[in-house]
């Protein structure tokens, strides 16, 4: 079961908003389809990350995929122990594996709750 | 989107299908990396139903293929296998094929990619309009499944009923493959010792469960196309679209050895004005990191400050990382001046450089 207090976005990011205050990490649907995972590249504290846009990349052995940033505003915090731990990805995906903390300017409004996001997941095989 | 007969076995055996060169298809089963390791371990088993397959036969068919490719179609022994390009006016390619002579007839059995078949098809009937001969597409009629890896002739040779000890590389036999009369060949496109079967279409399914059952005691599992792709570039064999395409020709591509000048091809005029122009100014090389970044298609090449070249493929290398030689692998045409085995550059990814060095082809060699 997914977390019900995260919120969902198409693209497979999840994202905790607590006061003005987001983390993101990537959901397990994501890390199952990329599979093998080898590289991941996230932004420095006090950089600024975009609603919609790349705020780092995940690279498998087959690909490399952008993270799309669910909100915009100024990463506060960066997860430095998650690239060297990638395994994390699958075993906690919503706990351990978290990305970035950002200090919110703006969230999308496309984001879905759990139940939407399973359907999303379901629907997109 | 095409599917093959093996379709719903790959589903239900938990694979992630994807849409390949048009057609539905086992990417992978348990991740490419596992895979890639079983087969140089052991065996895997590949559906290779997408490829196209085809017959040509008549009085003209061998002067019809010294016409349509590269090799020289006359002196393929019969029951041999070459390798060969199909190449347009301008030399540059149009599809890596090969080519089966039949032992008996004036026949042979012709292996295309799936993602050129349908223009490979139209040139092949095109050229054959001035012989006497017949191209006869058996796609649909007949199946393709692969095994590979070290294992492969114990695993088959329970299943098959000619002598699999006795057939060399590059040679193909009639044979029955549980109790399935078909057509085998020794070939592959991983590196490793293995067998290609061309499966009477309809008994698909009775092969691979064969195949699986033989080869359990050797723990032979299906493998997808994604560590088909790893292995066969750490083998150091082009892939269309990769390292060969409609912008590259067969000499900066390291595969002058398929092109034989002694008959008149398609593309043969144009190699020579490339030959006497002293080349095309860049070769395509192989190049190993030890960075965590892979080099991807496309990432320029670099000297210092000068992009020098582009990567075609690139890779992780799981035999290379287990034996500790490099991380990744890549495939790129790079400047004469640089190709060099030993040659120090880089590759770029989102406009910062990665060390790599230039390495001899293939990056992985079996012990013989």
């Amino acid at each position: 079961m997914r977390p019900e207090d995260l919120k969902y976005q198409q693209t497979h990011e999840w994202v905790k908003i607590e006061g003005d205050t987001a983390t993101i990490g990537i959901t397990d649907h994501a890390v199952s389809h990329l599979s093998d995972l080898v590289f991941l590249d996230l932004p420095a504290a006090g950089s600024s990350v975009t609603m919609g846009e790349s705020f780092g990349e995940i690279e498998s052995v087959k690909a490399v995929s952008p993270l799309i940033s669910p909100v915009s505003g100024e990463v506060l915090e960066s997860n430095e122990t998650l690239s060297d731990s990638l395994e994390w990805l699958s075993e906690e995906p919503f706990g351990k594996a978290w990305m970035i903390k950002v200090k919110l300017t703006d969230t999308s409004g496309d984001l879905m709750d759990a139940a939407a996001y399973d359907a999303h997941c379901t629907a997109e095989g | 989107m095409q599917t093959t007969a093996l379709e719903s076995v790959h589903v239900a055996a938990g694979a992630r299908m994807v849409p390949f060169a048009g057609w539905n298809m086992p990417v992978q089963y348990r991740g490419i990396l596992e895979e890639a390791k079983t087969v140089r371990e052991r065996a895997g088993l590949f559906d290779l139903g997408h490829m196209g397959r085809v017959k040509v036969y008549g009085p003209e068919a061998e002067a019809f293929l010294q016409r349509l490719q590269t090799n020289d179609a006359a002196s393929i022994k019969p029951g041999r296998i070459r390798y060969a390009l199909i190449l347009d006016e301008d030399g540059l390619t149009q599809d890596d094929i090969l080519l089966y002579r039949n032992p008996a007839d004036d026949g042979f059995f012709v292996v295309i990619n799936a993602g050129n078949a349908q223009r490979d098809l139209e040139r092949m009937r095109a050229v054959a309009a001035d012989f006497d001969c017949t191209v006869e597409d058996c796609t649909q009629s007949l199946g393709m499944i692969a095994i590979q890896g070290p294992r492969s002739e114990d695993i088959t040779q329970q299943l098959c009923s000619g002598d699999l000890a006795s057939l060399g590389y590059y040679a193909w036999m009639q044979t029955d493959v549980c109790g399935v009369p078909m057509t085998l060949s020794r070939t592959g496109y991983t590196g490793e010792d293995g067998f290609e079967a061309y499966v009477p279409s309809g008994h698909e399914t009775k092969v691979w469960n064969a195949f699986l059952e033989a080869g359990a005691a050797h723990e032979l599992t299906p493998i997808g196309l994604g560590a088909r792709d790893t292995l066969r570039h750490e083998a150091g064999m082009p892939l269309y679209g990769h390292e060969i395409d409609e912008t590259t020709n067969p000499l900066e591509a390291n595969l002058g050895w398929a092109v034989k000048m002694n008959h008149d091809f398609i593309g043969k005029g144009a190699l020579e004005r490339v030959t006497a122009a002293g080349g095309t100014g860049r070769k395509l090389v192989g190049l190993t990191t030890h960075t965590k970044r892979c080099p991807r298609q496309g990432y320029p090449i670099a000297a210092g400050d000068q992009t020098v070249g582009a990567v075609c493929s690139g890779s992780i290398s799981p035999t290379l990382s287990a034996a500790g030689q490099a991380t990744n692998i890549a495939t790129a045409y790079v400047q004469d001046a640089f190709t060099e085995v030993g040659t120090e550059l880089s590759f770029v990814v989102r406009g910062k450089a990665e060390p790599c060095v230039v390495t001899p082809l293939p990056f992985y060699k079996r012990a013989r």
